[in-house]
């Protein structure tokens, strides 16, 4: 692999995002990983293989034979009080379901990187983020990625996070766009990983020394009841928690996340909204608009649980129109993005309308036209002729 | 230690289940888990799982962790990495299953990790059947038994599925059968597993009052009789090679041991026959395994004796 150059951060390297994730576990010194190979996750978990076969990294690596099994067993290993690691995509992340609710209400810190492809049936491999956005119930923080760099620092930070708040985290990164394509990274020195994040202390875990029972039945309704309220309290801090982990990430790495990116929203009469990899290509779009006179936006939503309501309406407050860009379906009502931002945005006063927008289904590419036209569209209506636009899915 | 003189056994005093646990009387999983507890000590994690055992756990006074019901092995396994990775790996992990999550849902995530030989005992209480949910049909449940899903008209005919063959056949370094009813048959066992590195599997029966309506004073009697009548055979196996079989001093037809149980009153002569016919040949086939192992025994006293 080139090495492009080094600077006081880190080392230039080129990497697809799989192996951003891989680097990222590396430095995160996670110390069990279980995966089950599904494509187009299957490189994350060849190289953290190989990186424990070399002795690189000090871990445990568990070959189970289902991604059920696979949850279950680094989850096992973090009720121990050790800080682990998986992965998944497609079918596998919907075969762990069981699994993730359990780990979410059961508030067990776990790091998953989720690589967004199709659900079958029939069977599809294409970028689609209805696995992982199905997943947003369960008690797991959710975030997606831009750019392979934006991976690698989101593990870091999500191991920072997830260990505050004792909630399970998963970062998503588009199949392929990511996954599968190289770009320049930026991998810090294993010190200021280090620096940034210390070795996973936890004093609630199963230990011999201190026995005490995990996760077990309990017979009093209202003991239950309250637990649920914990974990949803729990949600609430991790947005704070989550700021607090990127200005501790900027200060020693010198980048910066928000929950939300805002790109030329403050005087914009219609804001895009986009997740994930589909944001790049929106921002292109955004200046050419710009450039002929049109006031538009993007809102690019990194955080998608716990989902980040207030900073939302903040940015989409001045707005005329809102035009959301979903790669995902909950069929038989819409968008789960846009349903998301009517649902945040509906008790506000002023308030914008929302268009919602189908497309990339099936990795089905989101290309400049496709975003021009959706922006097109939302300007020359006053409202949206639907609940759903398709837009670039044949019919 | 404290001796029990006519059994000629030795169990530590420490107690390791309090009492108030929402068992059935009668519940032979607790009579068993008291003694495996007791020989185990208090270096241990139990990964224990949706099953009987849920309504007791809360009464251990060893660190545990409730896992989902199709993986309590998978976790398991995650458990000895978690506590191999942060340098303990003296402690040793227990595995508690029932026989749904062993024989049926749990049969996938158990065979991965034997195939690993992840290194825990694995400790399947059998009480034929999903008893927790109210008695319904397993693979583990025995021909000709009624359940709430194989009714007197259609009980279950299909004989119950050979777990500690497959199990032996991952060729794991230990498997077992073991019951309450025998003792110093089950302390030795538990002892030489405990001894042992890798998958250890414990197959133990669990006689149930409540699913297969017998008087719950008649736990110990129904263990015994089932060994007795050669419907539960007591074995070893060692790495799935070496069968060797504890042979019953006093035999009994089969018809003692169901005649007292509830859910077999449906079954007539030829029914009866016919099971008594299945367990002579299950038998033979088992004797046959013992015979054909590459080592010679040499323990076949001890073997006597403990029963």
């Amino acid at each position: 692999m080139a090495v492009l150059g080094k600077t006081e951060f880190g080392t230039y390297k080129i990497l697809s995002g799989n192996h951003c994730v891989a680097y990222a576990v590396k430095l995160a010194r996670a110390e069990v990983v279980s995966a089950y190979p599904i494509t187009p996750q299957s490189s994350i978990v060849e190289k953290i293989a190989e990186f424990v076969a070399s002795g690189e990294m000090k871990a445990r690596f568990i070959p189970a034979e289902s991604e059920h099994s696979v949850l279950a067993a680094v989850s096992g290993a973090a009720s121990t009080g050790a800080r682990v690691f998986t992965a998944s995509a497609r079918q596998g992340l919907v075969y762990m379901h069981e699994v993730i609710h359990w780990v979410g209400r059961g508030m067990l810190p776990i790091v998953m990187a989720v690589v967004d492809s199709g659900l079958g049936a029939p069977p599809q491999l294409g970028t689609e983020q209805d696995a992982s956005l199905s997943q947003r119930d369960t008690g797991w923080l959710q975030f997606y990625c831009e750019t392979n760099q934006e991976v690698f620092d989101t593990i870091i930070e999500a191991y920072w996070i997830s260990e505050k708040v004792s909630l399970p985290v998963m970062v998503c990164l588009d199949g392929y766009y990511l996954s599968h394509t190289s770009e320049p990274v930026c991998i810090p020195d294993i010190e200021l990983v280090d620096q940034y994040l210390p070795r996973r202390q936890s004093r609630v875990r199963v230990n011999p020394d201190e026995p005490m029972r995990l996760l077990g039945p309990q017979v009093e309704l209202e003991f239950n009841a309250k637990l649920r309220r914990r974990t949803q309290e729990a949600m609430e801090i991790a947005k704070e928690v989550a700021k607090r982990a990127n200005k501790e990430f900027e200060h020693i790495f010198g980048r910066s996340y928000e929950l939300i990116e805002c790109y030329r929203t403050e005087d914009a009469e219609v804001v895009l909204v986009a997740m994930s990899s589909i944001a790049s290509t929106a921002r292109t779009v955004v200046d050419i608009m710009r450039e002929k006179g049109k006031r538009v936006g993007l809102l690019r939503i990194r955080m998608f649980r716990p989902f980040p309501s207030l900073e939302i309406i903040k940015a989409l407050g001045n707005a005329k129109k809102v035009a959301v860009i979903d790669r995902n379906m909950s069929y038989g009502h819409g968008g789960v993005i846009s349903m998301e931002i009517k649902a945040a945005m509906y008790n506000e006063q002023q308030r914008p309308i929302i268009f919602g927008f189908i497309t990339g289904l099936c990795g089905l590419p989101v290309t400049p036209d496709l975003i021009t036209a959706i922006l097109e569209y939302t300007y020359q209506r006053g409202k949206p002729d639907g609940e759903l636009i398709w837009m670039g899915v044949p019919s | 230690m404290r001796k029990l003189k006519a059994l000629e056994i030795e169990v530590p005093e420490e107690e390791y289940i309090f009492s108030g646990h929402m068992a059935c009387a009668g519940c032979a999983h607790t009579l068993i888990l008291r003694v495996v507890f007791k020989l185990l000590g208090d270096r241990v994690v139990v990964v224990t799982s949706p099953s009987c055992t849920s309504g007791t756990a809360q009464n251990f006074m060893v660190a545990s962790v409730h896992s989902p019901y199709a993986a309590t092995a998978a976790w398991a396994s995650g458990v000895r990495a978690g506590l191999d990775m942060q340098g303990n790996t003296h402690s040793l992990v227990l595995a508690l299953a029932g026989d749904g999550g062993t024989f049926d849902i749990g049969i996938q995530a158990l065979s991965a990790a034997a195939e690993r030989n992840e290194d825990f005992i694995f400790l399947c209480l059998d009480n034929e059947g999903y008893m927790m949910t109210g008695a319904q049909r397993s693979s583990a449940t025995p021909s000709g038994a009624w359940t709430m899903t194989t009714p007197v008209l259609q009980p279950k005919w299909e004989p119950k599925k050979n777990m500690v063959a497959i199990m032996a056949e991952h060729r794991i370094p230990y498997a077992a059968t073991a019951t309450i009813g025998y003792p110093k048959d089950l302390i030795y066992k538990v002892n030489k597993a405990k001894a042992l590195k890798g998958t250890r599997f414990i197959h133990a029966l669990s006689p149930c009052p409540t699913g297969w309506r017998y008087a719950p004073n008649l736990t110990v009697r129904m263990s015994r009789l089932a060994v007795e009548s050669k419907m539960f055979p007591l074995y070893e196996v060692e790495n799935g090679i070496r069968y060797m079989v504890q042979r019953p001093q006093h035999e009994v037809a089969v018809h003692e041991y169901l005649m007292l149980q509830g859910r077999f009153s449906h079954l007539g002569d030829d029914a009866i026959d016919t099971i008594q016919k299945n367990v002579d040949r299950e038998w033979k086939y088992l004797l046959h395994r013992e015979e054909r192992a590459l080592t010679k025994s040499n323990d076949g006293e001890d073997r006597e004796q403990r029963l």
